[in-house]
């Protein structure tokens, strides 16, 4: 039991796969404008890490090694096609704002990624937690990042006002840069320095280290 | 001509794949270390979008849209919800293809590509791409355009962000920002520059 919940605890922080492993960039930084969007993408790319990963698992010894990119690509395409109908039949207007990432899941690096280095070794139920907890560390990352966007982008979270903006007669001037691309980016950065900052194993060698301070005299 | 030149420029700059949209973020950020590989990434990128793009286009038009299976005698079979799984097989093949292809005829440049191209299989350029193209209905020579431009556009991007790591590995970035961090706040910077390109239109 206590092996299961390192497992899924291990991705939140310590191994995240957004600011670790670098898998999953590309649907953290454009869906990230307002906070609902960010949550429904959240459940979604988490629901299909784990059931991929458990169904991987399952037929992992009958799968052929020659073709097993083609068997995952394909079981994870119909857990997506199964995410995106749901989506289109109970929550049509998020599904638009989503537009092509709910499809762009399958290419999400998280999900192959987690498929080919846990779900091929280890069997279900460990690979079906191991995937809740990597869509949990995504999850984080997202939420951080939305939560800050759209309270400083349009000054409210969750489409409920927080701080009133100056347009509509309160006192908060909303920070544009917040809403568009280069923020994502800024704040993802920093993410990562805050984590490595307590991780800090995590930090990457630095090729060229600066040499030391001399100070003795005539050193110049 | 002209609709199609600006359909390029905007695919290119107005809506960077890298820069704007964020796609093939992974690769991007992985690969790009050195110049030289970038390029080669850059061009195999290229290469597939231009070979996708058009191909799931005829595949969308013929197979999979409401009414398309009418010239099997299937007027009202709407197959689009099998679209991710069409897609995403045909680039996975092309990609096989073109493996195969370069390693027959041209072994130099299979050499220089080699670790890149099965990568290019989950780039999300690539499906997203041609996701955009299915969802703005581009036409054939439309999609022909758009998916070279968008190759190109994220081919310029991540040579431009190489070109800036080469020089960055030699300053001294504070330690918990070194290596990924530093990467993704340059690259946020790159991304405001792009910016100045919205609206840009010919």
């Amino acid at each position: 039991m206590s092996m299961n919940k390192t497992i899924l605890i291990r991705p939140i922080f310590a191994d995240n796969p957004i600011a670790l492993q670098i898998l999953g960039v590309c649907s953290a930084l454009a869906v990230t404008t307002s906070l609902s969007v960010t949550l429904v993408m959240c459940v979604a790319l988490t629901s299909v890490v784990a059931f991929s990963n458990l169904f991987i698992s399952m037929i992992r010894n009958q799968m052929p090694s020659s073709i097993r990119i083609i068997i995952q690509m394909t079981i994870i395409a119909s857990l997506v096609i199964l995410v995106d109908q749901l989506l289109k039949a109970f929550a049509y207007e998020i599904s638009k704002q989503l537009s092509v990432f709910v499809g762009l899941i399958i290419t999400n690096c998280i999900v192959m990624g987690r498929a080919e280095a846990f779900a091929m070794k280890n069997p279900p139920i460990p690979s079906f937690i191991d995937g809740v907890g990597n869509g949990l560390g995504y999850s984080v990352v997202l939420i951080v990042v939305g939560t800050l966007r759209e309270l400083f982008g349009s000054g409210s979270l969750l489409g409920i006002t927080i701080l009133p903006t100056v347009a509509n007669g309160g006192w908060y001037q909303p920070n544009g840069l917040m809403l568009l691309a280069p923020s994502a980016f800024f704040i993802i950065g920093f993410f990562i320095w805050v984590l490595r900052n307590k991780y800090s194993e995590q930090v990457e060698k630095d090729e060229f280290a600066m040499a030391p301070h001399t100070t003795e005299q005539g050193a110049h | 001509m002209e609709h199609y030149l600006s359909l390029f420029v905007s695919a290119v700059f107005v809506e960077n794949m890298a820069l704007m949209l964020f796609l093939g973020m992974c690769t991007f950020l992985a690969v790009s270390k050195k110049v030289e590989t970038a390029i080669g990434l850059g061009i195999a990128v290229v290469v597939v979008q231009a070979i996708t793009v058009p191909v799931n286009n005829l595949i969308f038009h013929y197979l999979l849209k409401d009414g398309a299976l009418a010239w099997a005698g299937l007027p009202d079979v709407d197959l689009s919800f099998l679209g991710f799984l069409c897609y995403i097989g045909v680039i996975a093949a092309m990609v096989q293809i073109l493996e195969m292809f370069l390693d027959k005829f041209v072994p130099a440049l299979y050499n220089a590509l080699g670790v890149f191209l099965p990568l290019i299989t989950v780039n999300c350029a690539i499906l997203g791409a041609s996701l955009f193209m299915v969802e703005r209905s581009y036409t054939f020579p439309e999609s022909m355009v758009y998916g070279v431009g968008a190759g190109f556009g994220w081919a310029l991007a991540i040579v431009l962000l190489a070109g800036i790591r080469e020089k960055m590995k030699y300053s001294d970035v504070p330690s918990g920002l070194r290596g990924l961090g530093i990467t993704f706040v340059s690259t946020g910077l790159m991304s405001l520059g792009f910016m100045s390109f919205s609206g840009l239109t010919l």
